[in-house]
């Protein structure tokens, strides 16, 4: 893959999302390499902070993902990961993170075509923003 | 409800007469002890002082502007668990707000406390309260007061009060059981001084004060005091927004960040108990900073100053009281308070939440809705 192509972190649920991308996989559909997996347990568990490090270590865009509103496995995670969505939206862009560059999807586990259309569409996205300002720059 | 009592002044000594209240209040009223800022017997700085001896209040005096601490978390030690007795503990506003957020968040209990609210005109730093109050403790205070009340301001020399109190929309302590007023009051005559709650008005009852009214005067004393800090506080967001716009400007904003800390520890509504930047998470492989330093060609040690500051914003933006105190504790001037309360303002907006307003709003990120925020999954559910 040539550097210019944008890196996308995914923050996914084992549960739903996670099971979605596997599905995409072994049902060989087609999605851009562009992203890195993270499995989680729950989306609930996706601190601020391991987005704003994934940013700021140089991802082109973070993706949170997991089970529809009433799926979560633990409840209610997924309503938490919302907030902490609507939180971070308000503050990244203040320093000129594009708000595109974050990203809340929900995938269920069978939702394997979502999966992979969500991904294309994102990297599409993306390389319309360009690459991430972290990249041109020394971050303190 | 609100009842209101005159603490009479003689000779225009207002710190006299407050201590005379104070010890009023430790020898008449229902309480094991008090919670008072003092200049201390042996320098003449102000520190809170916990005290049961009415003997021992020589120095206490909560209007002089000086702010060493948010005593908010002192409050919290206070009061983590019972001490089957009550104390009544005199704060700032942005105190008792920081005070209150704590409590939301099971660090500290309203059971126990009486919160005593004084109106606020404002505290310089630390380095310049020290030389603001030279040797001359109650004289400098009553000064202080009395030009800010006359219209003169607060500037002395060439300093002035703290950025956070120019820029404070809170000067007077609303949610205190007992308030003690200045703003619009005719202090050569009388302080004012009011119950809020049924806990304030058992307390004031037991001190047999003359009663009397709020001075007309008042409202519109404080409404024009906040529209002028209002106007202040806008300009700080407008220039600190300009300031830190993108990433290049916010690393020219926070350079001289040595990640001491200071900042956090200095905040009292920076609630965790052990902050993850202080954790083992963050002793990195020795190797670790070389691969960061190879994908530049260099990186600025300690790292994650950046990293640092965003997710302090991300975890109490939304109970920010703006207290100034990160800025105050900070060894390198760098603007802390300017840059939170900035982003704070949007924050606290996102979720329609005023820190330190009322016990009963629920912190933002505490609760959670089935049906709110669809618009950030494109309305997809
Ligand atoms: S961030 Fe600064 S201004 Fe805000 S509450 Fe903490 S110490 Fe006070
Ligand atoms: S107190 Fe100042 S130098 Fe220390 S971490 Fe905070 S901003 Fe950085
Ligand atoms: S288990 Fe999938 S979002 Fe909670």
């Amino acid at each position: 893959m040539s550097d210019k192509e944008p890196i996308i972190v995914a923050f996914v649920c084992n549960w739903c999302t996670f099971t979605a991308a596997d599905l995409a996989g072994t049902s060989r559909l087609v999605y851009p390499q562009n992203v890195r997996l993270i499995r989680m347990m729950c989306t609930g568990m996706v601190d601020p902070k391991y987005v704003i490090k994934a940013l700021l270590q140089g991802a082109d865009a973070v993706l949170i993902s997991g089970c529809h509103p009433g799926d979560c496995h633990y409840i209610n995670g997924n309503y938490k990961a919302r907030r902490r969505v609507k939180l971070l939206k308000e503050i990244l862009p203040r320093f000129g993170f594009d708000e595109r560059r974050l990203k809340l999807t929900w995938i269920g586990a069978s939702e394997g075509n979502e999966f992979a259309e969500i991904i294309k569409e994102m990297v599409a996205e993306v390389k319309t923003l360009g690459p991430s300002p972290v990249k041109e720059q020394m971050v303190l | 409800m609100a009842k209101a009592a005159k603490i009479e002044v003689e000779d225009g000594n207002i710190v006299a007469s407050l201590q005379g209240f104070f010890k009023a209040l430790l020898e008449d009223g229902e309480i094991n002890a008090l919670l008072v800022p003092q200049h201390l017997p042996m320098k003449n700085t102000v520190m809170p002082t916990l005290v049961t001896d009415p003997e021992k209040l020589n120095g206490t005096d909560p209007l002089a502007p000086a702010f060493p601490l948010n005593a908010a978390k002192v409050v919290s030690k206070l009061t983590r668990k019972p001490v089957n007795g009550k104390v009544a503990v005199v704060l700032r506003p942005c105190e008792i707000r920081a005070f209150i957020e704590l409590v939301k968040l099971k660090q500290g209990s309203m059971e126990e406390v009486v919160l005593v609210g004084v109106d606020c005109l404002g505290a310089y730093s630390n380095i310049h309260y020290s030389r603001f109050v030279g040797e001359d403790s109650a004289d400098s205070t009553l000064s202080f007061c009395q030009n800010f009340l006359e219209g003169k301001g607060t500037a002395f020399e060439e300093f002035d009060v703290s950025s956070a109190c120019k820029a404070c929309e809170y000067p007077v302590p609303e949610n205190a059981d007992l308030l003690i007023g200045l703003l619009g009051v005719d202090i050569n005559d009388h302080l004012l001084v009011k119950a809020n709650t049924p806990k304030g008005t058992e307390l004031l009852d037991s001190l047999g004060l003359p009663a009397t009214g709020e001075p007309k005067e008042r409202k519109k004393a404080i409404d024009d005091l906040v529209a002028e800090r209002i106007k202040y506080r806008d300009q700080m967001f407008k220039e600190t927004s300009e300031a830190t716009s993108n990433l290049e400007k916010l690393n020219f904003y926070l350079a001289d960040c040595v990640n001491c800390y200071n900042c956090r520890v200095a905040c009292p509504v920076c609630y965790c108990r052990e902050c993850v930047f202080v954790t083992d998470v963050f002793d990195h492989e020795p190797s670790q900073y070389l691969r960061w330093a190879e994908q530049k060609g260099i990186i600025k040690m300690p790292t994650d100053t950046v990293f640092y500051h965003l997710t302090r914003l991300a975890h109490i933006s939304t109970a920010c009281i703006g207290c100034g105190q990160c800025s105050n504790a900070c060894p390198n001037n760098v603007p802390v308070m300017e840059l939170f309360r900035t982003i704070a303002s949007g924050t606290q907006k996102a979720f329609e939440y005023e820190p330190g307003r009322s016990l009963e709003d629920e912190p933002p990120l505490s609760v959670f809705r089935e049906e709110e925020f669809s618009e950030l999954t494109g309305g997809k559910d």
